[in-house]
């Protein structure tokens, strides 16, 4: 078999359906990941005595483990105590958690950032504490925080490979599926990171667009715009 | 004391920040169309004050009515208060995110619960009050210092306030955009606002105030008409506090 | 049969993967800084070419699922190489090493634009050459304006370690999983490594952070890149 035959006939098929669960994947963990991460984030800078450090724990045991080892416990260890999730599901709800703390991170550094007036008009003018943060505080952090979230939204890309560990057949998945039984692996695994590459530059130019519809003048981007892809 | 038509009593506020005592004991009513405009030297609890009486900072001691319903000790109730006594802060404190337009809409949409169209057409008349309603919609750093300390007095005024409280409003201002905030705060005091100023704008006070307060050391030390406090000479300290303005 | 009897049992074979974990970790920050410092000087004053071929290693290097690396590598590129025959902790170390390059050349790239262009003009005003103003003014500058950035890279190359389980390699991870199978104590011995994992991690940051003290000269440098 000649290789543009097993590029289109073979390859490029198997990876179109691991493409799909890829996406599948990300598009479930993202949203959720970003509601986590204001979630923690709020409760860290605004729960009190009992949310705030439970918040600051989450983050300090999700940031400490490798997303790899949570998954594994999520889908191999967790059935051990009773818990049965879905090869799929014990993915997404890793990618969650990890991108939610991390998401959480880059929020609260940009609610950190915002001045201390902006509560202070808001209270003024008769908003609730709670009425403050939803209207005033978290929307100006959310801008503030755009790059810092569009890093880990790249980050979530990639690491969705790792369901592949749990058996869930994705984009890589697919890819050493192929590979293996054709025995041909570095164009296999080229092909996958092109297409990895794909995502990401795509998502990237998605976010430069995104930041200028977003932009409004004055307000100074969160420190971190170091885009680490 | 509703009988003296007071819509406002502020009663025996007392205000420590650590062991310093910022405001010892201050007690004043304010009757409805009344511009009080507070002067003294800085560090007399002036600006304390403005922020006891809607809360910010809650009093250690002494109480705050406002048409006879109390304001201190109201716990969340403090929010209805708040939207019946405006302020508006020396560092303006725009909401960055948010347009000239959106910053006066926002507390109409949020807190009032107005439609947006009814929210909107409130916030343009404010803001053409004002004299700005051709930036309606630049965003606060578009704007310039004074522009911005307008909007941001469009902004309390569009809560429909019972007594608005200026906190030193154009002393973050250079001469030129003071006096177009000034302006616009006679012009409300004209159409008869009640209002609360701590200013360091004689011209202002001598124009524009129905009484002047001199304030210090935690105490109102002096009080009185415009005409009367600044050439009687029994109100010494507050003719020297003046002199040594001027020098 | 009693589970803390198991893990005093099975602790000095898990704790062995501690010493391969860190080797990966470490051989990967040193290859980082060995080829990420000169990709960096190449990016800033390199010819347009090396700098375009800087700029597609980044874009590869950071681009791609450290999975898919390590497959690409250990299946395909050293096979491919005749290099089949070595063991998985190189291919595992190399790949760490080759991503982290891509990572710490643009932590390197950044602090080396952060330095005033006043530095440079002022060392050739001395005589100094080109080069020797980079070697002798540039690069001691960048170097610890980038030590926050690049001690941030340690706990991501640890977490990112744990991926060498995917090819076999005998860290911490494999070797819980190995533990696992033979014992069947499941929930213990995965929280156990989260735990070692933990350690590592915040251990290894607070020994950065003291060596960013160490090195740092007052009043300089102390904004992170």
């Amino acid at each position: 078999m000649d290789q543009i035959t097993f590029l289109t006939e073979i390859l490029l098929p198997a990876l179109m359906s691991g493409l799909v669960v890829t996406l599948q994947l990300i598009a479930v963990s993202a949203p959720f990941g970003l509601l986590l991460g204001i979630g923690v984030a709020v409760g860290r800078q605004y729960g009190g005595g009992i949310l705030s450090p439970v918040c600051k724990v989450f983050v300090y045991l999700i940031k400490g483990t490798p997303l790899l080892l949570l998954l594994i416990i999520l889908y191999f260890g967790l059935p051990s105590v009773g818990i049965t999730f879905s090869a799929f599901t014990a993915s997404v709800i890793g990618f969650i958690l990890c991108n939610g703390a991390y998401n959480s991170e880059y929020i609260r550094g940009a609610i950190l950032s915002i001045k201390d007036g902006q509560m202070v008009a808001a209270q003024a003018l008769g908003m609730t504490r709670l009425q403050a943060i939803r209207n005033i505080i978290l929307p100006q952090a959310l801008i503030r925080a755009i790059p810092g979230l569009s890093n880990e939204f790249i980050y979530l890309i990639k690491y969705s490979s790792l369901a592949y560990m749990l058996t869930v057949i994705e984009l890589s998945g697919a890819g050493k599926l192929v590979a293996t039984k054709y025995f041909a692996y570095t164009e296999t695994f080229m092909v996958v990171g092109l297409v990895y590459l794909a995502l990401v530059t795509i998502t990237t130019v998605a976010v430069n667009l995104l930041e200028k519809h977003v932009s409004v003048p004055g307000m100074i981007r969160g420190e971190t715009s170091a885009m680490q892809l | 004391m509703s009988t003296n038509n007071y819509i406002l009593n502020v009663e025996d506020i007392h205000k420590s920040f650590g062991n310093k005592e910022v405001l010892c004991g201050v007690s004043f009513g304010v009757r409805k169309g009344d511009t009080k405009v507070f002067i003294g030297p800085s560090g007399t609890g002036k600006s304390t004050l403005l922020r006891c009486i809607n809360q910010l900072t809650p009093p250690d001691r002494g109480r705050v009515w406002l048409h006879g319903e109390e304001v201190t000790g109201s716990g969340p109730r403090i929010n209805h208060f708040r939207q019946k006594i405006g302020m508006v802060f020396q560092n303006f404190f725009l909401f960055d995110h948010l347009s000239a337009i959106e910053n006066v809409e926002i507390a109409l949409l949020k807190v009032k619960k107005m439609k947006k169209e009814e929210a909107r057409e409130k916030a343009l008349s404010e803001l053409r009050q004002v004299g700005l309603e051709d930036w309606a919609d630049h965003y606060p750093a578009e704007l310039s210092g004074g522009q911005a300390q307008r909007v941001s007095i469009a902004r309390a005024l569009a809560m429909d306030p019972d007594v608005i409280l200026f906190d030193e409003p154009t002393s973050a201002l250079d001469p030129e955009l003071t006096r177009e905030v000034l302006e616009v705060m006679r012009k409300l005091a004209q159409q008869g606002m009640t209002m609360l100023v701590v200013t360091h704008e004689m011209s202002f006070a001598c124009s524009a105030a129905t009484e002047i307060l001199f304030m210090e050391n935690g105490v109102i030390a002096e009080q009185g008409a415009p005409e009367t406090l600044l050439s009687d000479p029994q109100y010494t300290r507050t003719r020297n506090f003046l002199g040594q303005l001027t020098d | 049969m009693d589970v803390l009897a198991i893990l005093i049992d099975w602790a000095p074979y898990l704790l062995t993967g501690v010493l391969v974990t860190l080797g990966l970790v470490l051989s990967a920050l040193g290859l980082g800084v060995v080829m990420g410092l000169p990709m960096a000087l190449g990016q800033v004053y390199g010819s347009r070419p090396l700098r375009w071929i800087v700029g597609i290693y980044v874009w590869f290097f950071r681009g791609l699922p450290i999975l898919v690396l390590l497959f690409l590598f250990y299946f395909g590129i050293f096979p491919g190489l005749g290099l089949g025959d070595v063991p998985a902790f190189v291919v595992g170390a190399v790949v760490l090493g080759l991503r982290g390059a891509a990572y710490q050349s643009q932590i390197f790239r950044g602090a080396i634009q952060s330095i005033g262009e006043g530095q440079m003009i002022a060392a050739r005003s001395l005589g100094m050459s080109r080069l020797t103003a980079i070697r002798s003014i540039i690069l001691p500058q960048s170097v610890r304006i980038a030590l926050p950035g690049w001690s941030n890279e340690y706990p991501n190359i640890l977490t990112d370690s744990a991926v060498c389980y995917a090819i076999g390699v005998a860290e911490l991870l494999t070797r819980a999983s190995q533990i696992v199978s033979q014992t069947h104590v499941t929930m213990p011995i995965y929280i156990a490594t989260a735990g070692v994992f933990i350690l590592l991690n915040y251990g290894g940051i607070r020994i950065l952070h003291r060596l960013e003290k160490r090195i740092a000269i007052p009043g300089f440098g102390s904004g992170a890149v």
